[in-house]
């Protein structure tokens, strides 16, 4: 009998017969790991599973290539936290989205998890938009596309950096990026090495969001048939209304 | 006839097998109903099967909220006694039914058939929202109650619509989340407790 335990985060929960579901959950030490779970739309485990929530696992299959079956346990539950707050639902949904989508399986990602805890901890701060766009790079970044924003990559000053170049990912200084403004990806004021206060931090954290949007979909997820995950879409679109 | 193999196609394995799908019915209960069926085949099989027909043939769903009704539009549409001016929005007919037996609402209903859900791949165009926002802009609405499920997509859901009738000078509520008539404190769990916290109001 394989089994492990661990703590993890609910990433989605399908549905499988009557009562039944297969839930994803994002561990520290296994990574993305999915397992049935009996009696998953019972009153003692939906509140349990709704996506965001950081639950207790004990996982246990025959053999370790089964799916095999949860048990979970409550240990946090973040989902509920921002019910009432329509933008910060859709930060939630949109990482847990792409954590569930671009994953591979089974493969630890201890940093990601860890990430993942600081952003809804981060959710209740007034710079939580900043913290999710660091956070979506950093996920980049795990998943082998890393953006270069520290320094230019056309050999201009770094100090003035202001584009993104969308083919290496790497910034550019506003002299070298210049003639090529058009074709060049804005970086935001927050995400600057010596960047200030932006004279409007919605418009300047959409840009982020609309930064490693252009990564997610060319990079991360061009290989993915169904595309970016449908709730980082309304994500932005949220986020672009309020703004 | 074979009892046990699900590919066999006589008319006693058919009936197993249907009744096998239904929810809340396994391969074992649906023997037992459909051998309870042919011992009390006066009595209990064909008016079942008379009960079937007649509802396949004359139940549909009402045009204007999505109910389930002998007419179109429903009892409830048709009723003048009921406030107008008010529409609680549900997800399911079984929600609808929930709310219509504790008789504490007397407005009208629109049932939007499912909830977002990016997992199961629904999405603002598998609901009825389109025609919701219609209904709204046509009538003229005092208060929309968005009485979805307290889960993340129910309440994605919620956030939507309200998003999407944003500006249409209607007001906009949802159900109060929190303590269960009943429940004891100790017993719920920290979400539930947390948004009753959120939602607490003057004593």
């Amino acid at each position: 009998m394989e089994r492990w335990e661990d703590q993890g985060i609910v990433l989605s929960v399908r549905g499988h017969g009557e009562n039944g579901g297969v839930v994803s959950l994002l561990t520290e030490n296994y990574g993305r790991h999915a397992g049935y779970v009996r009696g998953v739309r019972s009153a003692k485990l939906r509140g349990v599973v709704e996506t965001g929530n950081l639950v207790d696992a004990h996982w246990q299959a025959r053999v370790s290539d089964n799916l095999g079956s949860f048990t979970l346990e409550p240990v946090k539950s973040y989902g509920p936290l921002f019910m009432d707050d329509s933008i910060k639902l859709a930060a939630l949904q949109s990482a847990c989205a792409l954590c569930d989508e671009a994953l591979p399986e089974r493969e630890g990602h201890p940093g990601l998890y860890h990430g993942l805890i600081a952003l809804f901890d981060a959710l209740d701060l007034n710079v939580w938009p900043a913290a999710y766009v660091m956070w979506e790079i950093a996920f980049l970044k795990e998943l082998g596309f890393s953006l270069d924003l520290h320094s230019c990559a056309g050999g201009g000053n770094s100090s003035t950096l202001a584009f993104v170049s969308p083919k290496t990912g790497r910034a550019v200084s506003r002299e070298a990026g210049e003639p090529y403004k058009d074709k060049l990806l804005k970086l935001p004021e927050f995400l600057k090495p010596n960047g200030g206060i932006p004279e409007d931090e919605a418009a300047d954290f959409l840009l982020g969001l609309e930064l490693t949007g252009y990564f997610l979909e060319h990079w991360a997820f061009t290989h993915h048939t169904k595309g970016v995950p449908p709730a980082r879409v309304r994500f932005l679109n949220r986020m672009s209304t309020k703004v | 006839m074979n009892y046990n193999n699900q590919n066999s196609q006589g008319p006693l394995d058919n009936l197993i097998k249907m009744l096998g799908n239904m929810p809340g019915l396994g391969n074992r209960s649906a023997r037992r109903i459909a051998l309870y069926l042919l011992q009390k085949r006066e009595t209990a099989m064909i008016p079942l099967a008379h009960a079937l027909q007649d509802a396949a043939e004359k139940i549909q769903n009402c045009d204007r909220c999505g109910n389930l009704d002998l007419n179109n539009p429903c009892k409830i549409c048709n009723d003048i006694k009921r406030e107008g001016g008010k529409i609680c929005v549900v997800a399911h007919v079984s929600d609808l039914w929930a709310i219509e037996r504790t008789g504490a609402f007397r407005g009208r209903y629109f049932v939007l058939g499912g909830l977002l859900s990016a997992l199961d791949g629904i999405g603002p165009e598998d609901l009825k929202i389109d025609k919701l926002v219609d209904q709204i802009r046509e009538h003229n609405y005092e208060e929309i109650i968005l009485a979805l499920s307290a889960t993340v997509d129910g309440q994605s859901t919620a956030h939507y619509i309200a998003d999407r009738i944003y500006g249409l000078n209607v007001k906009v509520t949802r159900l109060a989340h929190g303590v269960p008539v009943g429940g004891e404190l100790d017993y719920l769990d920290e979400g539930t407790i947390t948004t009753a916290l959120k939602s607490r109001s003057a004593a």
